[in-house]
């Protein structure tokens, strides 16, 4: 009887092991099919001339693999959508975790939480009937799909992340903190911005980095308002981002074609992968500083 | 609250910075109001009970997207399935039975990096490790949301777990009752709340997903049962919205869907509002 339930013991401790090494798993597994089926195009065009090439024409006689205008477009793109993205994320954060009603907040919390929520390919539908038009028309362009459009779509859809992310990192300040700025005659507005903000500001660089990532990650978005032609970026030109890049050739690839977008899927990986490890270094100095 | 003036550069300072703040957060909730506002204006009107009811038929020249809205349930439903055991029993694992504390960090650090992974990524590495052993299918893009949604459903279980008072756990214990018996009858029912809330995140993300379904569950319109339908490829919601909106031009369908998961994400963003209330309540009790 007592060996029995030992048994059922380990069973059981054995399969909740298991389940917990479920996601190990998964990462291990994602890398591993990555990278094994993203080497063999690398290898055939030459790392150089894979990622330093500027010009993509995988269907043309004479194809030619560089990913430069990619990579190129996923930086400017997601710089631009942080440049815009960031301010209004950061002001709404502070007002939403220090000034704000308990009505507002609930409110403005709402509709942070339902920006989040609303499905990529929503965003994209909107961006393409809004504002690529909106950009054709205003700045007399013949066509509005551009990185402009994208990077306003992107800006707009990093901010539930910022917001989020910074009102964490600011309500977890000390009110001692504020207390005694406020004791020592500063306005509340000063406390906020000159001692909480600074005191937040490993989170805060959390929420940033988190921003980048979602915004260099955003694919069907990106693809409805962003034009596709595989140009060097520009403000106003039809770009492509390592997302799209893959997205939009892999139904109708073959050969080293398909390999190349895999090898193309891997840079991104990398890029994504960088990203998570400065995000773990913010969240883990916030941790210890608070 | 301030008894003596200050000068008029920190006025300015403290006006400029509380004028930012408002605007900003007005900007976001006229952005939040204009999306649905817009999205619902035109979708709505499109929103017929024959697209609803309907498959798309080439012969009538017709559009229904009735496949699409149960490929949605079909797909969220097996996901939901095979991701609550697994991602509440990594969570139960972490929390009640892992002593290697390096252990644990190597698998919260997986947890971490599985939710930066773009989902294009999961897409291309769902279909060649999914789509290739079951097909294109239902199925395949099931799987490819398990792995995307295990994160969330084990750091809400997690948080739950660790509600459950030691004294309970050290009580059943005291009682005589051995590991995996005080886990079933006292630790599995506190954390409730936690997958309860793990799903409801997850259907709004499943909902909402699209690149990680292209290559995975494909992109047809068939009307299947449940097992026939996770066996054969089929466009969910997401799925086609994009393919009306960018490759057929059908804004008048495209928008329809649109306001469909308008409304969806509402009710999922409400519901996760009123489960925490009532959570919050309940364990104030």
């Amino acid at each position: 009887m007592e060996r029995k339930k030992q048994l059922l013991e380990t069973a059981v401790h054995g399969i909740f092991l298991v389940l917990g090494l479920v996601t190990v798993g998964c990462v291990l597994l994602i890398t591993a099919y990555l990278v094994a089926s993203g080497i063999p195009a690398i290898r055939r065009i030459g790392l150089l001339p894979f990622l330093l090439g500027d010009r993509w024409e995988s269907t043309a006689a004479q194809p030619s693999y560089g990913i430069l205008p990619f990579i190129l477009t996923s930086v400017y793109g997601t710089a631009g959508a942080i440049l815009f993205g960031v301010p209004v994320g950061f002001f709404a954060a502070v007002y939403l975790a220090k000034m704000a009603p308990a009505k507002v907040k609930a409110v403005a919390g709402s509709a942070v939480s339902l920006l989040a929520g609303i499905p990529s390919v929503v965003y994209g539908l909107v961006g393409m009937l809004v504002l690529v038009p909106g950009i054709r028309r205003l700045f007399h362009v013949p066509d509005g799909a551009s990185l402009l459009a994208a990077i306003i779509v992107l800006a707009i859809m990093i901010l539930p992340s910022i917001i989020k992310v910074s009102i964490t990192a600011l309500e977890a300040v000390p009110q001692e903190y504020e207390d005694a700025s406020l004791a020592l005659g500063a306005t509340p507005t000063e406390t906020w911005f000159r001692v909480s903000v600074p005191a937040a500001r490993s989170g805060i660089a959390a929420a940033v980095v988190l921003g980048v990532g979602r915004a260099i990650g955003e694919a069907m978005a990106v693809m409805m308002v962003s034009g596709n032609a595989a140009n060097m970026p520009a403000l106003f030109e039809s770009v492509r981002f390592l997302t799209t890049a893959v997205a939009s050739e892999m139904s109708y690839s073959s050969g080293l074609q398909r390999q190349a977008l895999f090898s193309i899927a891997l840079v991104l990986f990398l890029f994504i992968m960088l990203i998570n490890a400065a995000l773990n270094f913010f969240l883990k100095r916030d941790k210890e500083g608070s | 609250m301030l008894d003596r003036p200050i000068s008029p550069l920190r006025r300015a300072y403290t006006g400029t910075m509380k004028l930012l703040c408002v605007l900003s957060v007005l900007l976001v909730c006229a952005l939040a109001l204009f999306l649905v506002g817009f999205v619902l204006a035109a979708g709505l009107p499109n929103l017929t009970w024959e697209l609803l009811t309907t498959k798309p038929s080439y012969l009538a020249g017709t559009i229904g997207i009735l496949p699409d809205i149960l490929n949605t349930i079909y797909i969220i439903l097996a996901a939901l399935l095979i991701v609550l055991p697994v991602g509440a029993g990594a969570a139960v694992y972490l929390t009640e039975y892992a002593a290697n504390k390096r252990l644990v960090s190597v698998i919260e650090y997986a947890a971490e990096t599985l939710s930066g992974i773009p989902s294009i990524i999961y897409g291309l590495v769902g279909m060649l490790a999914f789509a290739g052993v079951f097909g294109t299918s239902l199925l395949a893009g099931a799987l490819t949301l398990v792995i995307m949604n295990l994160p969330t459903i084990m750091r809400t279980t997690q948080e739950s777990l660790k509600t459950v008072p030691q004294s309970y756990r050290e009580g059943a214990f005291g009682l005589g009752a051995g590991k995996w018996r005080v886990i079933r009858t006292v630790v599995l029912p506190g954390c409730a709340d936690g997958i309860i809330t793990g799903c409801i995140l997850s259907v709004g993300r499943m909902l909402g997903e699209s690149a990680a379904l292209l290559f995975t569950a494909g992109f047809a319109h068939a009307l299947n049962g449940f097992f026939t339908g996770l066996a054969s490829p089929g466009a969910t919601l997401t799925v086609a919205l994009y393919v009306y909106a960018k490759e057929q031009g059908e804004f008048g369908v495209a928008f329809a869907i649109a306001a469909i998961l308008m409304l969806l994400t509402l009710a999922v963003n409400l519901s996760a509002v009123l489960a925490g209330r009532y959570f919050k309540k309940r364990r104030a009790l």
